[in-house]
């Protein structure tokens, strides 16, 4: 029996498949994965620096050590202040391939629905709908949080490179200081809370069995990270850290 | 019963279209959703008006056919489709909104009928199985596990009607694309086109113009046949597998 499934002339369905790249980057499925992976980056590194933060109840002694490591990570295999540097070129690439993916997958989503419904109502946890805006006072946040604590370029007071011990004080001594940084690390809760379960679902990694423990992790992550991270403005406040 | 009904009303694709208000107030609790906008059609055909255009075919909650967005909800109240909706899941009195499906890839053609070629074209790129057909093959020539044949029925329940994209806040098919991926990618039938099927039905799902997965869950609640969130998971698997598989 002669079998033809698929015209001849027409090129097939194969011919017309882009290579992987840019099926990944074409595919909203493959954008997605790209947050994904680039989230649990960003992830990985808040929990590292949140527990690096937390050196800062021991004193400045400790504390600053802990910043010259960061600078000598690495060696001697890697030259001075290398480490530190592939950390953030690593980082930069994870914030700016997660931003631009949810960008364009934003702007995709809205098109998809030109006229909105009469009738709404007010739907999904405060974490989902508070995913892009969330994400945007996040990437703010970043930048000032640099230009803070990084460079000293925004810093209140003298910003004294190799002291982070006193930098970090005088942030947190001011008014301003406390109120960005706790809004920011409030959204960043609720942004890990739906965005960590979220990438187990792109990552296929969820299922039926599984949904509580994942669901349990990114409740748990959202809130270990929240408080650790509020814990050091909260320190310096109450005069524990000063 | 009597009702107060705010009604999307558009005279064609291209006309703007705007909300009407009509009273219906001979409804009986036992009449389904689309039986009392019956009873307002024939009211507004005895009125010499022009009836309300709805999508309706097997009123048995097995075709697809009926959709309509009630009160802000696909398919209404209760997690069933429009023409298994029953008057008794409202109160006397209401006002009820009824809208057509919100998509970009779903237009309006007249009031609430909307356009759903689109779910064709994504079926047409790879939800099939590429066999001879003819008289049905002996049943036990391809042995399927119990778990592996429970789980393409789950997914096989799916009847297209498309509730998954208008409760989407993005305007999204996934739910939709992933029932019929994990339907026949998980059976042998299905396992020679695996890995094209699920890259080609993506694809064709993006060109439609649906919107990206937020995750937020609004589908499956939406479902009337309870395809499980989890589906959209299990098409992510199967779509990074066949990307690292496929031959091109």
């Amino acid at each position: 029996m002669a079998l033809t499934t698929r015209p001849e002339q027409r090129p097939t369905q194969a011919e017309r498949r882009p290579s992987i790249a840019l099926s990944f980057w074409q595919s909203t499925l493959g954008k997605k994965i790209v947050m994904g992976v680039t989230g649990l980056i960003m992830i990985g590194y808040l929990c590292v620096h949140m527990l690096g933060n937390t050196k800062i109840f021991f004193g400045p002694e400790e504390f600053n050590a802990y910043g010259h490591w960061l600078r000598v990570m690495g060696a001697p295999v890697l030259h001075h202040q290398w480490g530190l540097w592939i950390a953030r070129v690593v980082l930069l690439a994870s914030v700016i391939l997660h931003g631009v993916s949810a960008y364009q997958l934003s702007r995709r989503d809205i098109k998809a629905r030109p006229q909105k419904y009469v009738h709404t109502k007010p739907r999904m946890s405060y974490a989902t709908r508070t995913m892009r805006w969330g994400g945007v006072i996040l990437g703010l946040f970043i930048v000032w949080h640099v230009l803070d604590l990084t460079t000293g370029t925004t810093h209140s007071g003298g910003f004294q490179e190799g002291h982070p011990y006193q930098n970090v004080v005088d942030t947190f001594s001011t008014w301003y200081g406390n109120v960005i940084y706790i809004v920011a690390m409030l959204a960043m809760g609720l942004h890990v809370r739906h965005g960590f379960w979220s990438a187990a679902q792109t990552l296929g990694a969820g299922n039926r069995t599984r949904d509580r423990a994942l669901k349990a992790i990114a409740n748990a992550l959202a809130i270990v990270l929240t408080v650790g991270f509020i814990s050091v403005p909260v320190g310096v406040m109450t005069g524990v850290v000063s | 019963m009597k009702l107060t009904l705010r009604v999307w009303r558009q005279q064609n694709a291209d006309s703007p279209g705007a909300m009407a208000t009509y009273q219906v107030d001979d409804v009986s609790q036992d009449m389904s959703f689309l039986e009392m906008l019956d009873v307002l059609n024939e009211e507004l055909i005895l009125k010499g008006e022009e009836p309300v255009a709805f999508d309706h075919d097997c009123r048995e909650g097995i075709c697809g056919a009926c959709s309509l967005v009630i009160n802000g909800d696909a398919h209404g109240p209760e997690r069933t489709t429009t023409c298994q909706l029953h008057m008794r899941s409202f109160q006397d009195g209401d006002t009820i909104d009824i809208e057509p499906w919100r998509a970009a890839a779903f237009p309006v053609i007249k009031d609430l009928v909307v356009d759903r070629s689109a779910f064709d074209r994504v079926i047409q790129a790879g939800g099939y199985i590429t066999a001879p057909t003819g008289s049905a093959p002996e049943a036990h020539a391809t042995p399927v596990p119990k778990a592996d044949a429970d789980y393409a029925f789950e997914h096989a329940e799916c009847i297209g009607c498309g509730a998954c994209v208008a409760a989407c806040p993005n305007g999204a098919a996934m739910l939709f694309t992933s029932a019929k991926v994990n339907h026949l990618n998980v059976l042998p039938q299905g396992s020679p086109e695996r890995e094209t099927r699920v890259l080609d039905m993506v694809s064709q799902m993006d060109a439609e113009g649906f919107g990206g997965c937020t995750l937020t869950g609004e589908c499956a609640t939406a479902c009337p046949k309870g395809i499980p969130l989890f589906s959209i998971t299990a098409m992510n698997k199967e779509w990074l597998r066949a990307s690292r598989k496929v031959k091109r």
